[in-house]
């Protein structure tokens, strides 16, 4: 089983205290790791340390296949430019997260149509609604099809249609050799294949 | 990392400065606003005009690109999109390069088109035109150069506005004696070598460190 991402002891220190108990964590080819804790556990802390935006304090991050390349991260911000259009918004996404596994990624149009934005293309990102902004970001991992997706609290403000679509799309990505952590804290993804749990814990006396 | 995200990222950058105009403009604007103001507060009179000139016009141009820095990385930490340049393997010193890049066409250089009206509003001789546009060339590069490391710096910070004006103070001090002093020199009729080589030093170390400095920056404050 081709490992795509593994964390030994990871933790993170903020003003020189550990956020969270530091945390172990492989992750295959095929697999759906869902991080799970109380508000305040450092889900997302957790989440950023393995897209590569902050660096780890104490433990290390292995990439065994590819060092950088092949991430996706959707935060709790959809990253998108509230000026230009959701198309452009997709575009860019495309250009700018250009990897070499590009083959199964799709266009911006094919992205909106799967998703289900189509008809609001020509609208700028601002204009969308919190639930329409989170589909967008989803489109943002059509487009650009990174191995590895990283999504912080993807049900979030979506309706239940939409947070069953969420998991259509992550089984279909775990069905083409991707891989899939997520942390939520209320809805649990409902995939056809077994979910891995990364249960994580403040550290004692941060919170 | 291919040239492709760097691409993406200027081709972006500028498209939104095209959906802002009114933004964009704003320096530009302040500038003509303070160089009309000038010979109304003054006195219209060529000979004093013209000996005040180059420093007007150079003071006029650095404090209308301040008004600019602040948004020369806020947006993207408000909207979330800055800390995705550390998702994926960018090489985060380039997409700094370019941010500069994209922010000096978009602020600096429409400063310098403008600067042969500016000088002709207040009487500055003609042969000193080229060396104030050289000047200003090197002036508005180090601006956004400076300017951009600390607004880096100044990110994490909520108004951060004062504290950008205060630090970024002392590092365009020397930027102004050196970019005023060549044009005033050259309508003085003397060279204005020292000052322009000077000035090209500057902008040398700032191209090499500030790149480097800023980087850091940034990713201390998406923290």
């Amino acid at each position: 089983m081709q490992t795509l991402i593994e964390a030994r002891a990871l933790g993170f220190k903020r003003a020189g205290r550990l956020i969270f108990t530091p945390t172990t964590l492989s992750v295959n080819a095929g697999q759906c790791v869902v991080v799970s804790g109380a508000n305040g556990s450092g889900k997302t802390t957790f989440l950023r340390l393995l897209a590569g935006i902050l660096k780890p304090s104490t433990g290390s991050i292995h990439r065994p296949l590819d060092d950088h390349a092949g991430v996706s991260f959707i935060g709790h911000q959809a990253a998108f430019k509230g000026d230009l259009s959701c198309l452009e918004n997709l575009q860019f996404q495309r250009a700018f997260f250009a990897n070499k596994s590009m083959s199964a990624t799709l266009s911006p149009i094919e992205a909106l149509a799967e998703i289900g934005l189509i008809g609001l293309m020509r609208r700028n990102a601002r204009s969308l609604s919190a639930g329409q902004k989170k589909r967008l970001g989803l489109a943002g991992l059509l487009v650009t099809q990174a191995p590895l997706w990283l999504l912080d609290e993807p049900y979030a403000s979506l309706d239940e249609p939409g947070a069953q679509q969420v998991d259509r799309l992550i089984d279909r990505h775990l069905s083409h050799g991707g891989a899939v952590v997520l942390s939520t804290h209320r809805r649990q993804p409902e995939l056809s294949c077994p979910i891995e749990r990364c249960p994580m814990t403040a550290a004692e006396g941060a919170a | 990392m291919s040239g492709r995200p760097v691409w993406a990222l200027l081709s972006r950058d500028l498209r939104l400065a095209g959906r802002h105009a009114g933004q964009s403009l704003l320096p530009l604007v302040f500038l003509l606003a303070v160089l009309i103001l000038i010979p109304l507060g003054v006195g219209p009179g060529p000979n004093l005009l013209a000996v005040m000139a180059p420093g007007m016009v150079w003071v006029a141009a650095l404090l209308s690109g301040l008004l600019a820095l602040e948004h020369l990385f806020r947006p993207d930490l408000e909207d979330g999109t800055l800390e995705q340049w550390w998702v994926g393997d960018h090489s985060v010193m380039a997409l700094v390069t370019v941010r500069f890049f994209s922010h000096w066409l978009i602020t600096g250089l429409p400063v310098i088109l403008i600067a042969p009206l500016a000088a002709q509003m207040l009487y500055l001789p003609s042969h000193a035109i080229p060396t104030l546009m050289l000047s200003l060339l090197l002036g508005t590069a180090l601006l956004t150069l400076f300017g951009g490391l600390v607004a880096a710096l100044t990110l994490g910070t909520q108004r951060g506005g004062v504290l950008l004006a205060i630090l970024i103070f002392p590092l365009i001090v020397p930027v102004l004696i050196f970019g005023a002093g060549a044009t005033a020199a050259v309508a003085d009729g003397l060279s204005a070598q020292a000052h322009l080589g000077l000035l090209t030093a500057l902008l040398v170390l700032a191209l090499t460190l500030v790149p480097l400095a800023t980087t850091a920056a940034l990713r201390l404050n998406i923290e």
